[in-house]
């Protein structure tokens, strides 16, 4: 009854309806799905400096805060500035920034398999009269991607507040990262000793009153989530060490 | 190497495709009423797994991703084309098993005999597109962390199906009650060897 | 001779009972073990469940009535493929409309939306009833199973985001006074195991009701 040309008509006009229907379609929601993603990287870049914001006026809420947009080398030097909407030194944003990869990039550099350099993203806020500047985090849970943004003081010392986000831990907790009975753990801790080294902020295990570290630099981790608490730890480190000499550079 | 191996063994216990994704629930239910059977439909999905997953990870890698085709040129390289990728994976494995069934029915009639009955309805399975809707979304680094996964997951998925059939073989000697026999109990059963491999979350090698 | 045909009204008894069956004795989850693949772990919370739900109806709906108007032109060589490519467009659809319109969700369901393709359900009454009936009763019968299959996620989900969560569709239910007098949320509902034994417990209910559903074996 269906020749074999038939079945091969039938298949090539199919195929090229299929394509031009579904190619249509993402052309046309492209730009909303585009607006999603950016939205809700605005939306956490200022959560962590506690702005408030909505969907609909995120967009304009970051470009009345975020007066400045900085990417930095491993050397701590500024190499691309953008302020009101324009570039005034080099040509990256810092918002564009893929961190995940540059992280990447990081590590093959150590390992001596690439020869690129890494470079890393600070955003700079100004609410009320403080300045504020805000580190994006990126790294590893118990099941895949965590990440967040930390915003410090203008000391460039002390934490004003922190988000942190996750793709999949497991629900009651490791998900737990994500919630204000963790994230409001971190506000008033410091990143540098009193002298000025870096210390980080460590997840403990067991609560820090338990503990032997300084209450200033760690906080309590989530029981029953210990390989996710460890990933947070881990991705303050990993990613606060890159701008250490930066902030150095710049209490000096 | 160790990274390999730890990706497998992750695969195989704690995100295992049917205890903690519910995946190939439909012929893990349907198949699982001997060992036998269940065997032989569980080599079949490692088999089919290791292969799609890694194929996958290329036609992701090298034509869907954004900026996946910039080997063809510059100017490619801006082209993102993942919206395609549902329709291409099911392309893939559904050639992917045609071609399997083929080469096994040519080479390995024995095989072929104990396997075939099951590779058309790999297929639809859906434990076999979910491996390559998550190795798209983990995005694994190489093609070597990728197959590791695949293979992880089918290995996971066949002890699955095998011990849950092993158990339905036994429960035909047990007084359930009439309204739980067959699919209810199965689907509880299910539900308590989930819960024994919550166990094996946070191992790690 | 000339018959006269007489139109089958648009909701006649039997297309009528087409949209109800799936509903409880003709239920593709619990009667007739289809799709569960791809559902169950959606249920932890009310909300991502009910968008499932409505993305399924919408899938198994069209995709029966389009392979419907086309049941005398697709060749039976290509048959199963004709019909991946029609479901897998339409997921694709719905999977890019979900992240244009509704990104909070899509990022909870991630790549569950992308199994509906293989959802049995949807190839199931394909091969099934579209490729044999006239596209009214095709649409209707998909509305049916999707409906039928979604109300089993909703119920999973009401249950496992009230006692595992104390809410319902993101708004606290349990008081705050329960909590005072010692009552914790069961953070073992939130966990997959639980959608299992929720859908065994189910099951059990409904054939417990419809003795004549009961499993010879």
């Amino acid at each position: 009854m269906f020749s074999n040309s038939y079945i091969f008509k039938y298949a090539g006009i199919m195929v090229i309806l299929v394509a031009a229907i579904l190619s249509a379609a993402a052309l046309l929601l492209q730009p909303a799905q585009q607006r999603n993603v950016k939205v809700e990287k605005i939306q956490d870049i200022l959560k962590s400096a506690n702005i408030e914001s909505t969907t609909a006026n995120a967009e304009k809420v970051y470009d009345e805060h975020i007066v400045r947009e900085i990417v930095i080398n491993q050397e701590g030097e500024e190499i691309g500035v953008y302020e009101d909407g324009q570039f005034t030194k080099g040509d990256i944003r810092a918002f564009e920034i893929d961190l995940r990869g540059q992280l990447k990039i990081k590590q093959q550099a150590i390992q001596g398999k690439t020869n690129l350099k890494p470079v890393f993203p600070l955003f700079v806020a100004v609410v009320g009269t403080d300045t504020l500047y805000i580190i994006p985090l990126e790294g590893t849970g118990l099941w895949g991607p965590v990440w967040g943004n930390m915003a410090l003081k203008s000391d460039l010392k002390t934490i004003e507040g922190v988000t942190f986000d996750h793709k999949g831990e497991t629900p009651g907790l490791g998900a737990e990262i994500s919630l204000p009975v963790f994230e409001d753990q971190f506000p008033g801790k410091q990143i540098l000793s009193d002298e000025g080294e870096f210390t980080s902020i460590l997840v403990v295990k067991g609560g820090v009153a338990n503990s032997n570290i300084d209450p200033a630099h760690g906080v309590d981790a989530i029981s029953g989530g210990t390989i996710t608490s460890d990933g947070v730890s881990n991705m303050i480190q990993n990613n606060l060490s890159n701008y250490i000499t930066y902030i150095k550079n710049r209490r000096k | 190497m160790e990274n390999l191996i730890n990706i497998f063994i992750k695969s195989i216990f704690i995100d295992n495709m049917v205890f903690a994704y519910f995946l190939g629930m439909c012929s893990y239910l349907a198949v699982s009423k001997t060992v036998k059977t269940s065997n032989g439909l569980g080599l079949a999905v490692i088999f089919v797994l290791g292969v799609t997953v890694p194929v996958n990870y290329l036609i992701n890698n090298y034509l869907l991703r954004k900026g996946a085709l910039s080997w063809m040129g510059g100017e490619f390289a801006a082209v993102d084309l993942s919206f395609l990728s549902f329709i291409m994976f099911i392309a893939v494995i559904a050639a992917m098993v045609q071609l399997v069934e083929m080469i096994i029915e040519k080479f390995s009639p024995t095989l072929y005999a104990s396997l075939g009955i099951f590779l058309p309805l790999i297929a639809v399975n859906c434990a076999i597109l979910g491996g390559s809707l998550f190795m798209q979304e983990r995005d694994y680094g190489t093609i070597a962390e990728a197959t590791s996964f695949g293979l992880g997951s089918g290995v996971g998925w066949w002890i699955a199906i095998v011990s849950i059939a092993a158990i339905r073989e036994k429960i035909r000697y047990s007084n359930v009650p009439a309204p739980l026999r067959g699919l209810g109990i199965t689907f509880i059963i299910t539900g308590l060897m989930a819960i024994a491999f919550m166990s094996f979350i946070g191992i790690k090698l | 001779m000339k018959v006269d045909k007489v139109r089958e009204p648009l909701f006649s008894a039997r297309n009528r009972k087409l949209l109800t069956a799936p509903l409880n004795k003709d239920n593709p989850i619990t009667i007739q073990v289809l799709g569960i693949c791809s559902a169950l772990a959606v249920t932890a919370k009310l909300e991502p469940a009910f968008v499932m739900a409505v993305s399924v109806v919408a899938v198994v709906a069209a995709s029966n009535l389009i392979v419907s108007l086309l049941r005398n032109t697709i060749p039976p060589r290509i048959r199963i493929i004709v019909e991946l490519v029609i479901i897998a467009s339409l997921v694709i659809l719905v999977d890019q409309i979900l992240k244009a319109y509704v990104y909070d969700v899509s990022k909870q369901l991630s790549v569950f939306v992308g199994l509906i393709i293989t959802n049995c359900i949807v190839m199931g009454r394909l091969e099934a009833f579209a490729m044999q009936n006239k596209p009214w009763p095709s649409l209707l019968d998909g509305i049916g199973n999707g409906v039928g299959y979604g109300i089993i996620l909703i119920v999973v989900a009401f249950f496992r985001e009230l006692f595992g969560s104390g809410t319902l569709y993101g708004v606290t239910i349990i008081p705050a006074s329960f909590y005072e007098a010692g009552y914790a949320n069961n953070g073992f509902m939130i966990l997959p195991p639980m959608a299992l034994i929720i859908v065994g417990i189910i099951i059990w209910v409904q054939r417990a009701k419809n003795p004549d559903l009961v499993d010879k074996s």
